[in-house]
């Protein structure tokens, strides 16, 4: 038999000074987590670090001392949850937004640079490619463009017709409709080539490639009609942004593929991890963009029809786009 | 049969910057999967919603202006697909409506900030994760572009990426790895009572002896806690007839009681031994 005198000190003491304070901290975490920090009052603000500190402190202490695995358990849940909402508390929205667009994403697409000079040779490349094959091989054309895709525009057809889906205005007055299509369509391809990424980057090329060699096969078709220099207008118009676009998202998914395959000094898992976060600043970039270019080539080229002005808003975009992710958000010295 | 030598447990070890371990435990790939299903549950109805929506719109003023259905469905749609989970994952919560359901939640993996960049990069994975293999089957199968052999290779591929949770320790998807975060579980834990002061009197019903009271360790004190809590009556006896046998003691006293009386006299030891530094962690620890 041992003797039944109390201890000094015991769990059940420990658990009774404190329990209040882990109420509390319960009940701030509940109120931070369903609405805003912002409804807490000032003390209740200073109270909660205090409050998760003494639950810590309070953790460390009952897993020397006490064998109570429920009051353990809770503990280390309630303290849990509240380092995540300390520690993990980002700035206001608008600060993000802000600092996205200040810094983040242009510095984030020059971080990419690299990825972004070869996918813009390879674009180059498989244009060339695709207009020399068609040129020489008119059999080629339906190799690389699918028939509801070009729509009679294609190797046979008369130049009256060519120039008119050039430059005949709108059959139907669904400009919105066009733009709204065209901006998912062309997002969702943007997003699955940087998704592709992953697998070392591979798909991403080959989707770079084939859009590539279409574009080249149009031109193919075109510039024996004498309507080279306007079926340019025609793409460029909102083409420079939205080739811009997609040499993003595919450098975007390069960069990836890089960091998985080639992490330097650093592990597998921290190289993607970081290569990741950059490239998915560079998307949401890429989303926007192309929904600029959706509203260039939904509204724009179908209002505007003439060459020079199309070409003139071709370069502007292009020079918008350049200095913007060159310049933008460098640290000034001294 | 687990391997040898490799740790194949779903908990993982945070330490704060105060020094203080925390102990998260992995989100299992099967909660992950429900997680999912409920917010494509969700996903389906926010379209129907959407969809009906749209044909309002087109009953107030479609014969104006008809393209007003066609914009609404195709935003809404790509709204949805990309942004739903952004959306919610970039919350203080960090979880989606089925995350939450399921008491998960997203965080970073090395404790720190969540940061957006990293949940759009987990998400846009989704697009390889997910439609790619619905693509491979629904697209293929019915535009008849690719043969069957590609549609089955693709999908295989397509496949591989679905399941690499499954292949690895951490349950990271592409995303996970991508974004550098894992999912982890959120459960809140009740305090619960305290056993020990809710005993009371009872505590004293049959006293044991130092040697009665080593007979088990840590880890058989904490299941007989968890049994104590649960209060199922049948537990109690089965539990309180192992215990009598161990000990031979057959003292005229209920079965509950005599529970209460052994856990408060076991607890009070070990935890005075703790206090002394010794821990007996299992009825075979011989150490302390």
């Amino acid at each position: 038999m041992t003797d039944a005198a109390a201890p000094l000190f015991t769990a059940h003491h420990f658990r009774l000074e404190r329990e209040t304070d882990w109420a509390e901290l319960e009940s701030l975490l509940d109120r931070v987590e369903k609405k805003s920090p912002k409804k807490l009052s000032e003390d209740e603000l200073i109270a909660l670090p205090r409050l998760y500190r003494t639950t810590l402190s309070a953790l460390s202490v009952a897993r020397e001392t006490s064998l109570d695995a429920a009051m353990i358990a809770y503990l280390e849940s309630l303290s849990t949850r509240a380092y995540f909402i300390l520690y993990g508390c980002r700035d206001p929205w608008l600060r993000q937004v802000t600092g996205f667009f200040r810094i983040g994403l242009p510095s984030a697409v020059r971080a990419l640079a690299p990825e972004i000079i070869v996918i813009t040779l390879l674009l180059l490349a498989s244009i060339f490619a695709g207009y020399q094959l068609v040129a020489h091989d008119p059999s080629w054309f339906y190799a690389m463009i699918s028939e509801p895709m070009a729509a009679g525009r294609d190797m046979q057809a008369s130049t009256q017709n060519m120039r008119a889906s050039l430059y005949d205005p709108p059959q139907s007055g669904g400009l919105e409709i066009f733009a709204t299509a065209l901006f998912t369509h062309n997002s969702q391809i943007a997003i699955l080539a940087f998704a592709l990424g992953f697998a070392l980057g591979i798909p991403t090329i080959l989707l770079v490639a084939q859009n590539g060699a279409m574009l080249g096969a149009f031109f193919a078709a075109y510039i024996p009609h004498g309507l080279g220099i306007g079926f340019l207008a025609w793409v460029s118009i909102h083409g420079t942004t939205e080739f811009g676009a997609i040499i993003l998202a595919s450098a975007a998914g390069l960069h990836i593929g890089r960091g998985v395959a080639f992490p330097g000094r650093r592990s597998r898992f921290a190289a993607a991890a970081d290569a990741g976060k950059r490239a998915a600043l560079v998307m949401i970039g890429v989303v926007l963009m192309l929904l600029v270019a959706g509203l260039l080539e939904g509204f724009g080229r179908q209002l505007i029809r003439t060459d020079t002005a199309r070409l003139s808003i071709a370069g502007a975009m292009m020079l918008l786009w350049i200095t913007y992710f060159s310049f933008a958000g460098r640290r000034r010295h001294g | 049969m687990a391997r040898p030598g490799r740790d194949r447990s779903l908990i993982r070890r945070l330490v704060t910057p105060e020094g203080v371990p925390l102990h998260l435990n992995l989100a299992s790939a099967g909660a992950r999967a429900s997680a999912f299903i409920i917010d494509m549950l969700l996903i389906a109805a926010i379209l129907i919603a959407l969809t009906c929506l749209a044909l309002f719109g087109f009953y107030l003023i479609g014969n104006k202006y008809p393209g007003i259905v066609l914009v609404i469905w195709l935003i809404g749609f790509f709204l949805l697909r990309n942004f739903y989970f952004i959306w919610f994952e970039s919350g203080r919560r960090a979880a989606t409506w089925g995350k939450r359901r399921m008491g998960l939640r997203v965080i970073a993996r090395d404790g720190g900030q969540l940061t957006g960049a990293a949940v759009v990069a987990r998400n846009m994975m989704r697009e390889v994760e997910v439609f790619l293999p619905l693509m491979f089957l629904g697209f293929g199968a019915a535009e008849g572009f690719v043969d069957r052999w590609t549609m089955i290779a693709g999908f295989g591929w397509a496949c591989l990426f679905l399941f690499l949770p499954v292949f690895n320790r951490d349950r990271l998807r592409a995303g996970d790895l991508i974004a550098g975060t894992w999912v982890v579980e959120n459960a809140r834990r009740d305090l619960g009572i305290d056993l020990v002061a809710q005993t009371g009197r009872s505590a004293d019903a049959a006293g044991f002896s130092q040697a009665e009271l080593e007979v088990y360790g840590q880890y058989e004190l904490q299941r007989l806690e968890a049994v104590l809590r649960e209060g199922n009556a049948e537990a109690i006896t089965t539990v309180a007839d192992v215990i009598r046998g161990k000990l031979n003691r057959w003292d005229p006293i209920g079965d509950r009681a005599f529970l209460d009386a052994y856990y408060a006299q076991t607890r009070a030891h070990f935890e005075r031994g703790l206090l002394m530094g010794r821990r007996k962690r299992d009825k075979f620890d011989t150490s302390a």
